[in-house]
């Protein structure tokens, strides 16, 4: 299995390759990539000079280019993928079949994996891709449980690539609007949720209130551990009574069942934070690395101290394994 | 312009889905989406039981979708699926791309449904080669966006559908929150949704409208009400407005009100049983969805 790590700008870059990443993604500087956040993604001459970095030590680059491209700036996506193509990439990750069009229309070989964006869930889905863009790979939206991954990995027509770590997207990706409902920008439209410039927060003195847009999105208590207003992620009252109505904040961690992924043939492992500091981006992978390597190499289970490291790394602090298992759903 | 409306998003008895049915087939209303869209586990009505309903209103002059699953997970909802698609008397909706794949390989035409991503002429056009017929439009985007994408419709000769009335579909996910609000498994949710004829109401804490969860479906908490807007909607070479059912007296009033606007071009937006009701019309003038503007 491969080990696919995020790669937010160079300095990340740099740490996911030294610690043992076997690919790593990256977006562009604009709107074409779902984690459009100040300060991150790479310019032309960052590209050239990344990939160099990471063909030279063994390690595969990714391009995301896997927002919705919108009509009155369509020349933004096309000139994304020309930048792309021309760079030495190794593979783009796309999710709107316009976008696949125009790379069929340059290429009819240049790899292609299908973003998570695309939110394909089943075997037609996968087909549907494949057939009509020879997708080399398909990453898996956070909604499967264990045996629904298991299964479309043995009957996939294309290499499977899942989430393993990071921030836990609880809805079906690319089919969630709540956040432009809220602020007007969604991560389909302006690769964004929640955007950071519509976060207030405001201290009561006994209480801290996060805010997106006006809405109150959670109180914390002194003794409370205050997250980011990630708006799936907030205390809200339903029928009377205050509770994480969606989900709590957590991260998802599924190290603990990588042997059943494996199994399963599943090609590749992500590690979610392109928008996370090249610290993090060192320690999650020189973690995921040594538990891949047990695994690849000796088929053994992930000792639980391991598990246990990225916990203190993780959303609030805790870690769950998220839609595979069934209970979680 | 015509008027649909959409697939119920809720849980119904199977009662309360055929007396709705048999009001709808007196309404002015042109097309009616039919089927479950939401979770494949609710299942008052059978297959049967809609192609029944279907034709029923099929023989009152109304012309019939068959409406097919958002999220696909499970081999079952997939054969499922596969039944509905390849029925030969009625077009279907898809809603997810395997809808789609199974439709373009038997060569059928299909109608899109909104959480199918199409974003640009590029995507559409592409939809199109594979026999979209109908485009019923993200509810993110808004009419100066949509203006060249309907125009580029008009072309390849597809209807162009938008949500003009009901709560929005914002949000899927392999979890269920009415289950999950009612501290039960999905495995053993107890069809808990059967209770909530529109859902339940997300308010945050301070008692503002938040969302409205409806089983692994999370919708706008306010309703979208276009009602008065319907020669803006035209003037955007919109074919269809779409009504998603809230209660079914509530739904026909809507619905009554919104032929009535089409009639007699009177920009109101008032109906019986109005004040139960918060509005917004955001998405459609580019801003935040949840907004509403006078």
């Amino acid at each position: 299995m491969e080990l696919v790590c995020p790669a937010g700008n160079y300095q990340s870059l740099i740490k996911a390759v030294d610690h043992g990443a076997n690919a790593v993604y990256m977006g562009l500087k604009n709107e074409t990539n779902a984690r459009n956040f100040a300060g991150l993604n790479f310019s032309d001459k960052q590209i050239a000079k990344a990939i160099e970095y990471a063909h030279k030590n063994g390690c595969k680059v990714y391009c995301a280019v896997n927002t919705y491209a919108r009509e009155h700036t369509w020349k933004h996506w096309t000139r994304s993928v020309d930048t792309i193509m021309g760079s030495g990439i190794d593979t783009i990750i796309v999710a709107d079949i316009g976008v696949m069009d125009y790379i069929r229309s340059r290429s009819d070989n240049f790899p292609i994996h299908l973003s998570v964006q695309a939110s394909a869930t089943n075997l037609e889905s996968l087909n549907f891709y494949h057939r009509n863009f020879s997708i080399k790979r398909a990453v898996l939206p956070r909604v499967l449980s264990l045996s629904q991954v298991s299964m479309l990995a043995r009957k996939s027509p294309v290499e499977i690539e899942v989430f393993g770590f990071g921030s836990l997207c609880i809805m079906a990706e690319g089919r969630c609007y709540l956040s432009s409902y809220l602020t007007g920008e969604s991560p389909n439209t302006h690769g964004v949720c929640s955007p950071a410039s519509f976060v207030r927060w405001e201290d009561n003195g006994s209480t801290l209130e996060s805010r997106l847009n006006g809405l109150l999105i959670d109180r914390f208590e002194e003794n409370e551990n205050a997250g980011y207003p990630t708006l799936c992620k907030g205390r809200f009252q339903v029928e009377g009574r205050v509770e994480h109505a969606l989900e709590e904040p957590t991260s998802l961690n599924t190290m603990a069942i990588l042997p059943e992924l494996k199994a399963a043939g599943v090609k590749a492992i992500k590690i979610e934070g392109r928008q996370r500091s090249p610290s993090y981006v060192a320690s999650v992978t020189r973690t995921w690395r040594k538990a891949m390597d047990l695994i690849n190499e000796q088929d053994k289970n992930v000792p639980s101290d391991y598990i246990d490291e990225l916990a203190n790394l993780a959303e609030g602090k805790q870690t769950t394994i998220g839609a595979y298992e069934r209970s979680w759903q | 312009m015509k008027i649909s409306v959409a697939a119920v998003p809720y849980f119904w008895s199977a009662d309360t889905y055929k007396e709705f049915y048999q009001a709808l087939a007196k309404t002015s209303v042109d097309i009616i989406y039919l089927g479950e869209t939401v979770c494949s586990k609710r299942r008052s009505l059978k297959i049967q039981d809609w192609l029944e309903i279907a034709q029923q209103l099929k023989d009152h002059g109304k012309e019939v979708v068959l409406s097919t699953l958002t999220l696909l997970e499970a081999e079952s909802e997939l054969s499922y699926l596969k039944k509905i698609v390849l029925q030969s008397d009625y077009q279907v909706e898809a809603n997810d791309m395997s809808a789609v794949q199974i439709a373009s390989e038997a060569n059928r035409s299909f109608t899109v449904g909104s959480a199918v991503n199409v974003y640009n002429t590029h995507t559409l056009t592409k939809l199109n080669q594979l026999g979209m017929n109908r485009w019923v439009v993200p509810v993110e985007l808004g009419k100066e966006e949509l203006r060249p994408i309907a125009s580029k419709a008009i072309e390849l000769n597809i209807e162009v559908e938008y949500q003009s009335f009901g709560r929005m579909p914002l949000a899927f996910s392999a979890r269920c929150f009415t289950a999950r609000h009612h501290q039960l498994p999905k495995d053993n949710c107890q069809f808990k949704c059967l209770e909530d004829e529109q859902g339940l109401l997300i308010k945050t804490q301070e008692g503002d409208s938040f969302a409205q969860i409806n089983g692994i479906q999370t919708q706008s908490s306010k309703v979208v009400n276009l009602l008065n807007r319907s020669q803006e909607l035209a003037s955007t070479n919109i074919d269809i407005m779409r009504v998603v059912p809230l209660n079914p007296a509530d739904t026909i009033e809507a619905i009554n009100k919104l032929e009535e606007s089409i009639s007699t071009l009177s920009p109101d937006i008032t109906f019986e049983n109005n004040q139960n009701y918060e509005y917004c019309n955001g998405y459609w003038l580019q801003i935040e969805g949840m907004k509403y503007v006078q």
